[in-house]
């Protein structure tokens, strides 16, 4: 059995949960705070990912990146970048895919903590940033932890998006819901399962973790 | 001496509701706030630090401005240097006793000092939801104090005090608010609470 599918599945889903706890922490907490139409905005786009169908988020991903269209043609041009059937694309879909299932758990925990915990670390004399690093981001450590699983176990699953923009390249971009199909196609249903399986495993696994890591948190006096 | 003169509208149930105070309070005096529930005694608390800004007015304290809306000025909350006792106690819930007081300052000494007035010199490594209501509230006291502040805003700061352990911490936060020089704003539903230590009184809402 070909375990490459596996791997890149595991790295795809690695890099894009770190890129988006780095991109989505700040922005969760930016999002958090007092609304505005700009927020609105940017969080709908942020949201549109949760409803539509990853074939026409995928399409759209092709036509901008496609080396023979604008935005693709000068990245390749001037960066000598390729997002289309690369791995780098790959990450980068996920990353617009996944970002609505790291950003929505982290704020709607920022905007469950008491104002006045903020407050008070303002008043003695803590800056935003100590405030976010000492006080925030300690007290919302679960429902963080459910954001990275989640998207981590929903960049496992992708399918649609990253057949899109990858295709199904062996060892580049052959992730393993595609080498499921593949070899579905090719009459194969023994490699099917194998990694059918191994994706069940690794995703149950990890969601029964964070429900029993929940489940044994002390809840805090302010709730 | 700390001069208050702001306005600020509030929504209310009732439409929109002007809040206006006009106070002088002397360095080193203890002021008991009262009025009606939702008359906006928090909102005034909070005004002064800095955690909300009013709409128009001014905010001096020995002729420096913390808040001048015709000049522009709004001092934020850190450089005000205020210790503020929140009604909801606002403690970390992450953070043991120690690390309260050592969020707020280095100094070992006067940590230990505000532990022993507190009364919680045997509970430094609880966390809050392994304390009591009183012993929160404490806490949330001695947070305040930590900065060493000299303006300090307490909103209902002993309503979860058995009558005791109130009479014995005011008498100790009497001394510490003396040795400290600093002002004291007290918002108290309960006359008697600060009978013989507060020595003005601003009525909010009347």
């Amino acid at each position: 059995m070909d375990l490459s599918p596996i791997w890149l599945t595991l790295k795809l889903a690695a890099i894009t949960t770190l890129i988006l706890l780095l991109i989505g922490l700040p922005l969760a907490w930016w999002l958090s705070k007092k609304r505005s139409l700009v927020k609105t905005i940017i969080e709908a786009i942020i949201t549109m990912p949760l409803v539509l169908p990853p074939s026409v988020l995928g399409f759209y991903l092709l036509l901008a990146f496609s080396p023979q269209h604008g935005l693709g043609h000068w990245l390749q041009q001037t960066f000598n970048v390729q997002f289309v059937f690369s791995f780098q694309g790959l990450v980068l879909a996920s990353v617009i895919y996944s970002m609505p299932f790291m950003i929505s758990p982290v704020k709607s925990a920022f905007q469950q903590l008491p104002v006045s915990l903020s407050q008070a670390s303002y008043t003695l004399g803590k800056t935003q940033w100590e405030t976010f690093r000492h006080v925030l981001l300690p007290n919302i450590k679960p429902s963080l932890l459910t954001a990275a699983v989640l998207t981590f176990a929903h960049t496992l699953g992708e399918f649609g998006v990253v057949l899109m923009i990858g295709g199904n390249i062996p060892g580049v971009t052959r992730v393993a819901s595609i080498a499921v199909y593949d070899s579905v196609e090719q009459m194969n249903y023994t490699a099917a399962n194998n990694y059918s399986l191994i994706l069940f495993a690794i995703t149950f696994v990890m969601v029964l973790s964070v429900f029993i890591y929940n489940k044994y948190q002390v809840k805090s006096p302010l709730e | 001496m700390i001069i208050v003169d702001i306005k600020k509208g509030l929504k209310a149930y009732n439409g929109l509701q002007v809040l206006q105070i006009k106070k002088k309070f002397i360095v080193g005096s203890i002021t008991r706030i009262t009025g009606p529930s939702g008359a906006g005694k928090t909102t005034f608390l909070k005004m002064v630090a800095g955690l909300i800004t009013p709409d128009t007015g001014i905010i001096k304290t020995n002729n420096t401005a913390w808040f001048d809306a015709s000049q522009q000025i709004n001092l934020s909350p850190q450089q005000r240097h205020i210790g503020f006792v929140f009604q909801d106690y606002a403690l970390f819930p992450n953070m043991t006793v120690k690390q309260h007081l050592e969020y707020a300052t280095n100094d070992t000494q006067w940590i230990n000092r505000l532990l022993t007035i507190g009364g919680l010199s045997d509970f430094t490594d609880h966390k809050p939801n392994h304390l009591s209501g009183g012993q929160q509230q404490r806490l949330a006291i001695l947070r305040a104090l930590a900065i060493k502040p000299k303006l300090l805003l307490m909103d209902e700061p002993f309503s979860a005090l058995d009558l005791k352990m109130k009479s014995a911490l005011i008498k100790d936060l009497q001394g510490l608010f003396a040795e400290l020089g600093a002002t004291t704003l007290i918002v108290s539903h309960n006359p008697q609470e600060l009978d013989g230590i507060s020595g003005d009184e601003l009525e909010i809402g009347s």
